[in-house]
């Protein structure tokens, strides 16, 4: 058992030598949350729009949706590699399974929200269904859509760090070497990017979600609001 | 034209919303739907773009019935305004206008030449308008862009749902102004739903009382308001303006009503300086000559009286002129004004059977009487009063 306490030099000196294999780590995590999110966004956003247009399939999707969400994490990966096999695949399918659920909701609830004088005039003037779904309806709930793409990223970024379980990469290798070698310098090496990349991605799809709220979208050209000359 | 025959629209619960409408809606002309809230008048507008459909009857636009029809296609063809404006914030001002040509799929640059035009047409610089996002114009800026979307299309007809109830009286005033201006160049079918009378009887060239789902009367507003058909309308045109009833709106007022009483009068034998004096005292630049038997002698103006002032002599009997026109107690303002009208006069003596002078009749006192009888509707009972 090492007893001598580690320093921070001591933890930046083993990143760098081992910087070739971290970034490995970092991409494959980064690369296995993205494709992850990403099925869920293309399942999702329809799965949304489809609980929008129908109570009944509303009730059934986020039933379905939300025990998957509810199942935990380390349980959802071994059923499916049970079933899939051990891999990267594996760990992709298990996100993408997670993440319908706050896609499927906020897409639903975005659509929902959009105020009905909108949905009045769009019908009104000649918008078809579907014009009305892509003009009007959709980009009003972007925030939405996004905030949930948000909450699924910060939920994804974690439970990636138990894809070396089911034979996956990522960042989660080099903890549980960490944890195996009693090596507390590599779980760090593996937990802080790990950490850093979930905050991270909460700030900048919490600014790209303000970005979206197009409910009260302003031009560039908009008077100026009288300006403050900070005086040094 | 727009016709409505025998339509009813019953609700699954059984609310029979509609009953029985029969309606015509003029070619070029602004047809007002009025009435309490819950009486149909929204959804009879809505049957005509199709946003409600009717349980039985029929809905003819141009002869055609438009249950045939592609609602979508029959939307993109009538102009829409709600009271909520209901312009789209993710798009900008000129996205909004045009926004009805790009469904119909017009050329680029004919759409932008068209929302420019628009724009500048109810009172917005397309220059400074066009990539503005409707958060950041004023509820009134809103609702012009709001009829601007309306026009885009070029549509015949426009039906407009409360469009200007929600912004505030100076604004209101400012569009329903703009309306009857743009209208008049536009000619177009124009069907629009209040339950603000004051707004029905500006704007409107027929107005439609609607209550219970049922059409309580249809007319010219003068109509209405000289001749409400029955105790409801007369409540929904109001105390106020109905408070004077007997007397003026449903009789033409007599010039006895209108007349000032105690106008400046002198006798035929004050001089000349004594008329300047009361003139300037009384504040007018002419007095009429009464003797002391009511007799109306003549008149005399400011310039007659300081053209003969050297004279020391003469008196008002001296410089007066006769006074050609004047009329009975007893008669219409209308004859008074007729008189006074097509004699370019300023005053105008009523004089009762015996020639005695009673009062005059000038056009302050009309337009104080007007005010008097109708406090919140001048402008257009002036129209009917000026015949």
């Amino acid at each position: 058992m090492e007893s001598k306490h580690l320093t921070f030099s001591d933890f930046l000196s083993y990143v760098s030598r081992n910087s070739g294999m971290l970034w490995e780590y970092f991409i494959q995590h980064l690369t296995m949350v993205v494709i992850g999110l990403g099925l869920a966004v293309i399942v999702g956003v329809p799965l949304g729009i489809l609980c929008s247009k129908n109570k009944w399939a509303a009730k059934v999707i986020l039933f379905i949706t939300n025990i998957l969400q509810v199942v935990p994490s380390l349980a959802m990966l071994v059923v499916l590699m049970l079933w899939m096999g051990l891999g990267t695949k594996t760990v992709m399918v298990g996100l993408f399974l997670y993440s319908l659920n706050p896609i499927a909701r906020n897409t639903y609830v975005g659509l929902k929200q959009v105020d009905p004088s909108y949905l009045e005039s769009g019908k009104g003037i000649g918008m078809s269904a579907f014009q009305l779904l892509i003009k009007v309806r959709f980009p009003l709930s972007l925030t939405y859509i996004m905030s949930g793409l948000r909450i699924a990223a910060v939920i994804a970024i974690g439970v990636v760090t138990i894809a070396p379980l089911v034979g996956g990469g990522g960042l989660g290798r080099e903890i549980y070497a960490g944890l195996n070698s009693n090596n507390s310098l590599r779980i760090f090496a593996g937990a802080i990017p790990a950490a850093l990349l979930a905050i991270v991605a909460d700030i900048v799809l919490g600014i790209l979600q303000r970005k979206m709220d197009l409910t009260k979208r302003k031009s560039g050209a908009a008077p100026a609001p009288t300006k403050v000359q900070k005086i040094l | 034209m727009i016709v409505l025959e025998h339509v009813n629209k019953v609700y699954d619960n059984g609310f029979h919303a509609l009953k029985d409408i029969n309606l015509e809606f003029k070619e070029g002309e602004i047809t007002v739907l009025i009435g309490p809230s819950g009486c149909g008048k929204s959804t009879t507008m809505k049957l005509i773009n199709a946003l409600n459909s009717s349980s039985s009857g029929k809905v003819l636009i141009d002869g055609k019935d438009i249950s045939g029809l592609n609602p979508v296609e029959l939307r993109r063809n009538i102009g829409y305004v709600i009271q909520s404006v209901g312009l789209f914030p993710h798009m900008n001002i000129s996205k909004n206008v045009g926004v009805v040509p790009r469904l119909k799929k017009w050329d680029k640059d004919k759409i932008d030449q068209k929302v420019n035009e628009l724009l500048d047409m109810v009172g917005l610089d397309h220059t400074i308008y066009s990539n503005r996002y409707p958060s950041e114009l004023s509820g009134g800026q809103q609702q012009r862009v709001g009829v601007a979307r309306a026009l885009a299309a070029d549509p015949d007809i426009i039906l407009m749902d409360e469009p200007f109830s929600a912004l505030d009286p100076i604004s209101r005033e400012q569009l329903q102004d703009e309306l009857i201006r743009l209208q008049q160049d536009l000619h177009k079918t124009i069907i629009f739903v209040t339950h603000d009378m004051d707004e029905a009887i500006k704007i409107a060239d027929t107005i439609i009382l609607m209550k219970d789902g049922e059409v309580v009367q249809t007319g010219k507003p003068d109509t209405i308001l000289r001749h409400p058909a029955n105790d409801f309308v007369r409540n929904f045109i109001g105390s106020k303006r109905l408070e004077n009833e007997n007397e003026s709106i449903y009789e033409i007022p007599l010039v006895d009503e209108v007349m000032i009483t105690n106008p400046v009068t002198a006798f035929p034998g004050r001089g000349l300086a004594e008329a300047i004096k009361m003139m300037e005292m009384k504040r007018v630049d002419s007095l009429l000559i009464v003797d002391r038997n009511k007799q109306l002698q003549g008149a005399v103006s400011i310039y007659r009286v300081l053209d003969q002032y050297g004279e020391e002599g003469k008196t008002v009997a001296d410089v007066m002129h006769p006074v050609r026109y004047s009329v009975a107690s007893g008669s219409t303002l209308p004859q008074a004004i007729e008189i006074m009208d097509s004699h370019q006069l300023s005053n105008l003596p009523v004089i009762d059977s015996n020639n005695r002078f009673l009062g005059l009749i000038t056009r302050g006192s009309v337009v104080k009487h007007l005010a008097e009888v109708y406090p919140t509707m001048v402008p257009p009972l002036l129209n009917g009063e000026d015949e």
